[in-house]
């Protein structure tokens, strides 16, 4: 990433549905000094919680394990999201990306979880390995409301 | 609680008030109470009232898609009412419009006598 990194942090929590909201939280926290707009702030959250929720019932089923997410502020308004689990992982990832497609429907998955965050972020990778894990990558840029917002060299 | 539940007699009409975020986590503490009622009540219609939600993910449109198919499956019908702009856009993403109506009424709840 070739942009600078004006602020960084991690938090890592269990597989816990609870921490669905508290992962939404703290992004929504984590981004706040940048203003975001009402639907941009929602969409980020929708797009956290898609992902955490994924680790939650596929990567940990009916286990509990470690969720990595950890969020940047990048210059140009960009919101970088990561969300790292270490469980099953996903043979393929096409297949789970498209729109429907669910492997958990008894627990009323739309299967809509990648299709959201692909609409909800301008950038979405996903890389898996099927017993090792996977990591989930959403970059966004948040619009400029205020003509003085558009100064990237502000200090850090 | 985190669903209010009024069914009115006279048009067999159940409502149900959903409030909060709708998440994985909260989804199963709606889809139950509002099941049981539509078990026990036989309702024609089935009002998800959204009003009050603030924030929904995907756990949303599955549990949209799961009471469409229970209504659908009882011989009844879905509309949902007043969703926020941010949980609108979630739902017409997913197609929810494809299913059943989703209204702007304009007026909070019922308590006893909706016009469909």
């Amino acid at each position: 990433m070739r942009a600078n990194i004006l602020n960084e942090m991690t938090v890592r929590f269990p597989s816990l549905s609870e921490n669905e909201r508290f992962a939404r939280l703290a992004v929504s926290g984590f981004i706040s000094s940048l203003d975001p707009a009402v639907d941009e702030l929602s969409e980020i959250k929708t797009a956290v919680s898609e992902a955490v929720t994924n680790c939650i019932v596929h990567a940990y089923r009916d286990t509990v394990g470690e969720i990595v997410l950890q969020a940047k502020l990048l210059e140009g308004k960009r919101v970088y999201i990561r969300i790292k689990d270490k469980g099953c992982g996903i043979s393929d990832i096409e297949q789970a990306k498209t729109p429907l497609f669910t492997t958990a429907p008894e627990e009323e998955r739309a299967g809509l979880g990648f299709a959201i965050m692909e609409s909800f972020t301008d950038r979405l990778k996903v890389v898996s390995r099927p017993g090792k894990g996977t990591t989930v990558t959403m970059v966004r840029s948040l619009k400029t409301r205020k003509a003085s917002d558009g100064d990237k060299n502000k200090g850090d | 609680m985190p669903c209010k539940l009024f069914y009115d007699a006279e048009s067999r009409s159940l409502l149900a008030e959903l409030s909060g975020d709708i998440d994985h986590c909260s989804a199963k503490g709606l889809r139950e109470p509002v099941d049981k009622e539509i078990m026990t009540r036989l309702p024609l219609h089935l009002i998800l009232d959204f009003s009050g939600v603030g924030f929904m993910d995907s756990s949303g449109i599955g549990l949209i898609i799961g009471r469409y198919k229970l209504m659908n499956d009882m011989g009844g019908d879905l509309l949902i009412t007043d969703p926020c702009p941010e949980v609108r856009k979630i739902m017409e993403l997913a197609g929810v419009g494809r299913l059943c109506r989703v209204i702007q009424s304009g007026h909070r709840s019922f308590s006893g006598g909706v016009k469909l």
